[in-house]
C-alpha cells in the first residue's frame, strides 16, 4: 500500500516539475534575454501550463497517411515510459523512493540507452526525408555520449564502492564527490545535455535546418509526449547529477532532505535553460569529434586516474 | 572553451537588466510627434479647413485609400465636401502628408484604432477633421496665396507687396 502511494507520488511529483517546467523555461529565458515571457494567464502567468495543456488536448491528432501507423504511435510513448521507469530508482530520500535497487545506476543507463529507439522509430516511421536525418543524427549522437556517460559515472561508482544510488548518496557523507571527481562531473553534464538533446546538442531538431527533426509530422498530444518527455529527461539528468556528484538530500539540517534534493535539481534544470539561452549550436561533425576525440579518452583517464588512486589509497 | 564559459556568465547576468518590454495595454510606448499613425484634416489658425480639395493626396496615395469632392463656398474657396479614407485599406505611408501642398491632411502619432466591424474603419470627414492645427503651427494657406477668397484682401497677404498699378507711369 505504501509503496503504491509512493509511486504515485513519484509520479504526481515529476509530472508536475515537467509540466511546470514548460512555464519556467520560458519565463527564465525571458529573464536572460530582457523581456518577460508569459505573464498574462492568472498571476504572473502561472496558469499559462494548464492554457497550454488545454490546447494541445484539443489540437487534431493527426497522423501522416504516409507514415507506419503502429510504429508513429509507438514512438512517443516509448520515450515516457523509459525515462518514468529510470524515477523509479531515483531516491529522492533515504525512504523516499520507489525501487531500492543495487543496480540503479546501470538501470539508468540501460534505460537511457531504450530512449534511442523513441527518436530513431519516430523519425523513420514519420516518412519524412527531414524527420529521418534528424532521426540519424539523434541516434548517432546518443550512441557516441552514451559510451562515455556510463564511464563518466564509474569513478563516482568506484569511490562509492557501489551501483545503488542510495548507498552513492550515503558514500558522499564526508564530501561531496564534484570535488574529487569534478572531470567526471562536467563529461557527465556535458553527455546529460546531449542525451536529452537540449540546446546547445538539440542537433536532432536543428530546426534551422531540419523543420523540427524527428518529430516533425508529430501534432498534438503526441508531439506533447516528445515535448513533456524532454523536460523530463531534463529532470531526471538534474536529480542524477545532484545524486551522483552534490550529495543527494544531504545538507545542512535547517531544511528538510526532501528539499535539499529538490533545491539542487532545480539548479541544474536552471542551468540546463541557461545554457539553451547562451549557446549556440555546434556543428554536427564538431560535436562528434569532441564526444570521441575528447571526451572519450578524458573519461578513460578519469577512470585510470581514480582506480589508480584509490589502490594506492587501500 | 574559455569563452563558452564566459559566454555562459554574460548571459546569467542578463538577470539583473532592466527588462526591454513595454507591458502595452497597462503602459504607453513612447511614439515621436513623426510617428506615422491616425490620419486627421487639420484647421488653419482662423478655424477654417485647411483642406483645399485639390486631390494630390487621393493621387499620391499607393492604396487608393482617400476619396473627397471638391465644392466651392459664396467666395470661391474651395473645401472638400466629402473626405473619406478607408483606413482598412490604408497602409499609413505619408504620401498624402508629404503631397498635401496646405499641410491638412497630417498622420498623428496614434494607432489604436481596433475595430470589429470593417465597415467601421472608414472614416468620414467629420471622423477626420479636427479642432486644431496639428503639426504646423500658424500657417494658413490663403494668407500666401494671391488670390482673394474672403480670407485677405489683394496685396495684403504675408510676403506680399500691394498690387501695382499698370495704367501709372511713375516707379
Amino acid at each position: 500500500m505504501l509503496n503504491i502511494l509512493i509511486i504515485a507520488g513519484v509520479l504526481f511529483i515529476v509530472l508536475t516539475i515537467a509540466a511546470g517546467l514548460i512555464y519556467v523555461e520560458r519565463r527564465l529565458l525571458g529573464l536572460w534575454q530582457d523581456r518577460y515571457g508569459p505573464n498574462r494567464v492568472g498571476p504572473f502567468g502561472l496558469t499559462q501550463v494548464v492554457a497550454d495543456m488545454i490546447k494541445i488536448f484539443f489540437k487534431e491528432d493527426w497522423v501522416p497517411p504516409f507514415s507506419d501507423r503502429p510504429v508513429f504511435v509507438m514512438a512517443p510513448a516509448i520515450l515516457i515510459a523509459t525515462i518514468l521507469l529510470t524515477f523509479a530508482v531515483v531516491p529522492f530520500t533515504s525512504v523516499f523512493n520507489v525501487l531500492d535497487s543495487n543496480i540503479a545506476v546501470l538501470f539508468f543507463l540501460g534505460n537511457s540507452s531504450l530512449g534511442v529507439y523513441s527518436v530513431v522509430l519516430g523519425g523513420w516511421a514519420s516518412n519524412n526525408k527531414y524527420s529521418l536525418l534528424g532521426a540519424m543524427r539523434a541516434s548517432a549522437q546518443m550512441l557516441t555520449y552514451e559510451v562515455f556517460m556510463g564511464l563518466s559515472l564509474m569513478g563516482v561508482v568506484m569511490m562509492a564502492d557501489s551501483f545503488n544510488l542510495r548507498d552513492i548518496v550515503e558514500a558522499q557523507k564526508t564530501g561531496w564527490f564534484i570535488i574529487p571527481q569534478f572531470i567526471g562531473f562536467v563529461i557527465f553534464l556535458i553527455a546529460g545535455i546531449a542525451e536529452t538533446h537540449r540546446l546547445p546538442f538539440d542537433i536532432p531538431e536543428a530546426e534551422g535546418e531540419l523543420v523540427a527533426g524527428y518529430h516533425s509530422e508529430y501534432s498534438g498530444m503526441k508531439f506533447g509526449m516528445f515535448f513533456v518527455g524532454e523536460y523530463l529527461g531534463v529532470t531526471l539528468i538534474s536529480a542524477l547529477i545532484a545524486i551522483m556528484f552534490f550529495g543527494g538530500w544531504l545538507g545542512p539540517s535547517f531544511l528538510p532532505p526532501v528539499v535539499w534534493f529538490f533545491l539542487k535539481t532545480g539548479f541544474f534544470i536552471c542551468f540546463f535553460i541557461l545554457l539553451r539561452a547562451s549557446l549556440p549550436r555546434p556543428r554536427y561533425d564538431q560535436l562528434m569529434s569532441v564526444g570521441w576525440k575528447i571526451l572519450l579518452p578524458l573519461a578513460l583517464i578519469n577512470i585510470l586516474v581514480t582506480g589508480a588512486l584509490l589502490l594506492y589509497l587501500k | 572553451m574559455f569563452s563558452i564559459i564566459r559566454s555562459i556568465w554574460y548571459t546569467f547576468l542578463h538577470a539583473f537588466h532592466k527588462r526591454e518590454t513595454i507591458l502595452y495595454p497597462e503602459e504607453k510606448p513612447y511614439l515621436p510627434a513623426r510617428y506615422r499613425g491616425r490620419i486627421i484634416l487639420s484647421r488653419d489658425p482662423d478655424g477654417n479647413e485647411r483642406c483645399v480639395a485639390c486631390y494630390l493626396c487621393a493621387a499620391a496615395c499607393p492604396v487608393d485609400c482617400i476619396s473627397l469632392q471638391a465644392a466651392e463656398d459664396e467666395n470661391g474657396r474651395r473645401y472638400p465636401e466629402f473626405f473619406r479614407i478607408n483606413f482598412s485599406r490604408c497602409i499609413f505611408c505619408g504620401y498624402c502628408e508629404e503631397a498635401c501642398p496646405t499641410y491638412a491632411i497630417q498622420l498623428t502619432p496614434d494607432f489604436e484604432m481596433g475595430e470589429y466591424d470593417r465597415q467601421n474603419m472608414v472614416y468620414e470627414k467629420e471622423h477626420l477633421l479636427i479642432n486644431g492645427e496639428g503639426k504646423y503651427h500658424g500657417y494658413n494657406f490663403y494668407k500666401a496665396a494671391g488670390v482673394d477668397f474672403g480670407v485677405k484682401g489683394k496685396g495684403e497677404g504675408e510676403n506680399e507687396q500691394p498690387p501695382v498699378d499698370t495704367k501709372s507711369l511713375m516707379p
